[in-house]
């Protein structure tokens, strides 16, 4: 399939390139439409957040109130934390031009005059490139005052964070563009409503506002049409663990797991078997090997299944993995991320991980088994953001699918010898 | 004229001030200019230190507590001097998976620091980090904003000993 989010052109990520291969016609297309002319093709495309929860792009937009009387925010998340999820970074390096004009086509959309992106910490040096791409953009006239000659103006600044992966949660993302620690809000009132420093504000990934540019270029129709129905389009799926070939693979839609491991990663290293996959960035919940086949990387599928798509960062893991060690380090990372504010999600995080550790050692105990998923379960939806369920998902599926290993790690009680 | 709180032992460089004057029209509010404040003065100084937060307080109309309280919270701003080097060792699941256990041996064999720790001649800072969004160049480490990916014990010996 021809590559549209990152395509295999050298330089592509220079503006002079990108403008040889039509960059930018888009936006110029753009300003001669209304704005609901665009949130109606971009809903009638069926793009869908690649951040995490697959939410409608169209729909999201059209929350934002209508018209320029009242200041409006867009944030653009590239907090691209969540373990096993490494392709936004890509966007930064190789086209980043295409990020931007997706930008600005939100705003005019939206009738937003100022842009956000914001960048984890860790990305410094990929801060750089994006920082040099919106610069030449500036200089060309695409980005600033009365773009491209229209009564349109907006802005785009670059927003590094320090090291907290909550940040890439969306309202602790606003609080840290405004110079506070990354606290979740709680919500209602959403961000359409009540943003960045009160104001409505929008907030989509990276790898979604590269999309747009497409669906204006060759039209919803086009575009509704790549891969699976209800969950359209190029996405970057980003493969690393047990495979001959970890990497980000762009593919439509609806490519099956098995293909992406076998075909596009290479195989399985060193010829193993497959034990477990984890679909989409270390929150989805983790399947046997047998229960891949015939699911594909879409949200239908993979709901089917009893997983997710999440980031699309499939860990594959073969049989000489060991899965106890993989979910007391997952459940360490959501312990450590855990911003505090919930009681459940403070001290829930913490007895995961203790009595992951336990279990680690092979010192669990039988009654820890439903233990652990008592404490999973009062986490799940009891909590003010997402990172609770995101640390609850891992144990809960991991217990249910592969609750044999947790007995093997069940201490032996030792009997009094007669 | 910039405002130049008075009496602070550490205090940004001119250049890097004017950054910062900058950087606060980037946002409606001069307060949001903090995390790339914290920034700067850590790119000039190395880290952040009492009197710098005290200073980046005043200058964007913050209290100290409260640029205590965001130092703190973010993993990445270095309230402690370190090692002239930084070497950050991710262990997360695709790392773990393809072997960081023998770059933390290979890390610790090299240097004499484990995770957490600093060598003895103060060259080198260890962590052990959360994913770095490297996964497909798994095993990795970062040392300042530079990535090394898929790392092998020969090759993680090669690298440390370039840096002198
Ligand atoms: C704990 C947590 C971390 C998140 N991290 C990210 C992230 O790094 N990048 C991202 O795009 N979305 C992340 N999200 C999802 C965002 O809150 C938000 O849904 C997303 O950015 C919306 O963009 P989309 O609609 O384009 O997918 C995270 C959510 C939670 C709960
Ligand atoms: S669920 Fe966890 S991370 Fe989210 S707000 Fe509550 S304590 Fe913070
Ligand atoms: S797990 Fe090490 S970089 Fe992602």
């Amino acid at each position: 399939m021809e590559k549209y989010i990152l395509p295999e052109i050298p330089g592509y990520h220079t503006l002079n390139v990108y403008e040889e291969h039509g960059g930018y016609s888009a936006l110029k297309k753009a300003l001669t439409m209304t704005p609901d002319q665009i949130i109606d093709e971009l809903k009638k495309s069926n793009l869908r957040g690649r951040g995490g929860a697959c939410f409608p792009t169209g729909l999201k937009w059209s929350f934002m109130p209508k018209g320029n009387t009242v200041t409006k925010y867009l944030a653009v998340n590239g907090d691209e934390s969540e373990p096993g999820t490494f392709k936004d970074r890509r966007i930064f390096e190789f086209n980043p031009h295409q990020l931007i004009e997706g930008i600005l086509i939100g705003c005019y959309a939206m009738g937003i005059t100022a842009a956000y992106v914001y960048i984890r910490g860790e990305y410094g040096k990929w801060i750089h490139m994006l920082q040099k791409a919106v610069d030449d953009a500036y200089a060309k006239g695409y980005i600033g005052e009365s773009i491209l000659g229209s009564a349109f103006s907006t802005n785009i600044y670059l927003h590094r964070g320090a090291g907290a992966y909550i940040c890439g949660e969306e309202s602790a993302l606003m609080n840290s563009v405004e110079g506070g620690r990354g606290l979740p809000r709680v919500k209602p009132p959403f961000p359409a409503q009540n943003g960045l420093w009160g104001k409505p504000t929008t907030i989509n990934n990276v790898e979604t506002m590269t999309n747009v540019p497409l669906i204006l270029n060759k039209g919803w129709e086009w575009y509704s049409k790549i891969g699976a129905a209800k969950h359209p389009g190029p996405i970057l799926v980003g493969i690393s663990g047990h495979v001959n070939k970890p990497g980000v693979y762009e593919v439509p839609t609806g490519v099956l797991l098995t293909e992406l491991i076998d075909t596009y990663a290479g195989g399985m290293l060193d010829g193993k078997k497959l034990k477990a996959v984890i679909p989409g960035g270390s929150s989805t919940m983790i399947l046997r090997a047998e229960q891949i086949e015939g699911v594909s990387m879409d949200a239908d599928s993979l709901k089917a299944a009893g997983s997710s798509v999440g980031t699309a960062g499939m860990i594959v893991m073969n049989e000489d993995t060991d899965l106890i060690r993989i979910i007391a380090r997952i459940s360490k990372f959501y312990y450590h991320e855990s911003c505090g504010q919930c009681t459940p999600c403070r001290e829930g995080t913490g007895w995961l991980f203790k009595l992951l550790k336990r279990f680690e050692a092979g010192d669990g105990r039988m009654e820890d088994i439903d233990l652990l998923m008592d404490v999973a379960n009062n986490i799940e939806g009891n909590t003010i953001c997402a990172l609770g369920d995101a640390a609850a998902w891992p144990v809960q599926s991991m217990i249910k699918r592969f609750r044999d290993e947790f007995e093997k790690r069940v201490k032996p009680i030792e009997t009094l010898a007669v | 004229m910039f405002l130049q709180p008075n009496n602070n032992l550490y205090m940004l460089s001119q250049d890097n001030l004017q950054k910062v004057e900058a950087i606060c029209r980037h946002y409606p509010e001069r307060k949001a200019a903090l995390l790339p404040a914290l920034w700067i003065a850590q790119e000039q100084e190395g880290w952040i230190s009492t009197d710098m937060m005290r200073y980046l307080g005043t200058l964007l109309g913050v209290s100290y507590a409260h640029v205590l309280g965001v130092v703190t919270f973010y993993t990445m701003f270095q309230d402690k001097p370190h090692g002239k080097y930084h070497i950050e060792i991710c262990t997360n699941v695709s790392c773990l998976l393809r072997g960081s256990d023998s770059i933390v041996d290979t890390v610790r064999k090299c240097t004499g620091a484990k995770p957490g720790q600093t060598s003895a001649d103060g060259k080198f800072t260890v962590s052990e980090t959360e994913c770095m969004g490297a996964c497909s160049g798994a095993p990795m480490i970062a040392i300042g904003d530079e990535y090394y990916e898929h790392l092998t014990p020969q090759k993680l010996e090669e690298i440390l000993k370039t840096l002198a």
